[in-house]
């Protein structure tokens, strides 16, 4: 690196890596993890062609390839856009925030999951002008699932 | 971590430098991509909310099961495999290409950018081939008790719960048939990829541009290859939010 790099900003360089093997060998992780994912997601549609699908362990599998997705997330943040190398008070500028995620996710996946069990308990209609409940409740369910 | 080493007792916010040690380029492109990721995450998240919301959703095992030139042969997960992996090559070379600007190596930067291009045009042309393959492909739905053809647009698609046919179609007799899917995924689906698809394209066309500067030595001049960093950082950003489509929309 030449010195005329170094400016007010730039006090002094993060040290480079002389070789490309932590590059490499993120390549390789990143592979294999998505390898391990498609092994999940080739898993899950053999569940799927059964007759009776065993939806625990659908969801199980799932929640693992989530977690694999968040490594794969790390690796590339951490080695391919250098951020495991800049200062800890960046880092955290960019991290925390991110952190938000926590609360958006959960919330609006519940929201979703209260949407749906409302509309099946009344059919689509508010409590007020529910004059009975649907006799058969699962058909009209799928039906209205499959309108929306 | 060994360089938090050096700047032990430095008095980082006592002015006069950048407390980040970063220039103020690079610094505002980590917060226009965290703003990006936000972007993504809400189109993801209100993608999931109403995924939640509803009784029935798409198998994406059974809407992206082709590849090309394989017919109608079923093979689930296999294209959008190799899409990923040619995001995550050209990822690789262009961490090779910021690597050799370290190394102020402008023919090593020049051909893994170039590299890199050719990655991002690859992946472009596999997702025109998938959107081409999803409004063009027909398949039977039944609609009102008549078997219809459709395809996969934003107003309609034809992967909703399977019922048993009882109609008089000699095709159908005695099988399965689909019924009209949730209309919503359709418009995910193109919304989410196309979004996507577009930062792939600017993502090629900054690099094409960076490519360009640096084949006219603009970067050797200036005694710093930075910016190929920022497009970098860029392009990264491209592949991280790709792996999140992947799961969220091919693999979950």
């Amino acid at each position: 690196m030449s010195a005329e790099f170094l400016t007010q900003e730039i006090t002094f360089h993060p040290e480079h890596d002389e070789t490309t093997k932590p590059i490499w060998r993120t390549f390789w992780i990143l592979s294999l993890l998505t390898g391990i994912e498609l092994t999940i997601g080739l898993i899950i549609y053999n569940i799927h062609k059964g007759d009776h699908p065993n939806t625990s362990l659908v969801l199980a599998f799932k929640g693992m390839v989530c977690i694999l997705t968040l490594a794969k997330a790390y690796y590339i943040v951490a080695v391919f856009m250098h951020l495991g190398s800049e200062l800890r008070n960046m880092i955290m500028t960019i991290v925390v925030p991110l952190g938000l995620f926590v609360w958006f996710i959960i919330a609006f996946l519940w929201d979703g999951n209260s949407w749906k069990n409302l509309r099946n308990e009344y059919n689509g209609m508010p409590p007020s002008q529910q004059l009975e409940k649907p006799a058969q409740k699962a058909p009209a369910a799928i039906e209205k699932g499959a309108k929306d | 971590m060994s360089t938090i080493a050096v700047q032990q007792g430095t008095k980082w916010w006592s002015g006069g430098r950048s407390p980040f040690n970063a220039n103020y380029g690079k610094v505002m492109m980590w917060y226009f991509l965290m703003s990006d990721a936000f972007t993504f995450g809400a189109f993801l998240i209100s993608y999931g909310t109403i995924r939640f919301s509803v009784n029935h959703w798409v198998d994406p095992n059974h809407v992206f099961n082709s590849f090309p030139f394989a017919g109608h042969t079923n093979l689930p997960l296999a294209f959008v495999s190799l899409m990923t992996f040619i995001l995550i090559a050209s990822s690789v070379t262009m961490v090779l290409a910021v690597h050799e600007g370290h190394k102020m190596n402008r023919a090593g930067v020049e051909k893994y950018m170039l590299m890199t291009i050719i990655g991002g045009i690859a992946f472009l042309s596999c997702q025109a081939w998938e959107w081409t393959h999803m409004l063009t492909g027909q398949h039977p739905v039944l609609v009102d008790g008549v078997v219809e053809y459709w395809n996969t647009t934003v107003a309609h698609n034809p992967f909703g719960p399977e019922v048993a046919y009882t109609g008089t179609d000699p095709l159908f007799i005695g099988k399965e048939i689909a019924t009209p899917g949730p209309i919503a995924f359709g418009s995910y689906f193109f919304e989410i990829t196309g979004f996507h698809g577009f930062h792939v394209f600017s993502g090629v066309i900054i690099n094409i541009v960076m490519y360009l500067k640096t084949k006219m030595k603009h970067f050797e001049l200036r005694g710093h290859y930075e910016m190929i960093e920022k497009a970098g950082l860029y392009w990264h950003f491209v592949d991280l939010v790709w792996v999140f489509v992947f799961l969220c929309f091919y693999l979950i």
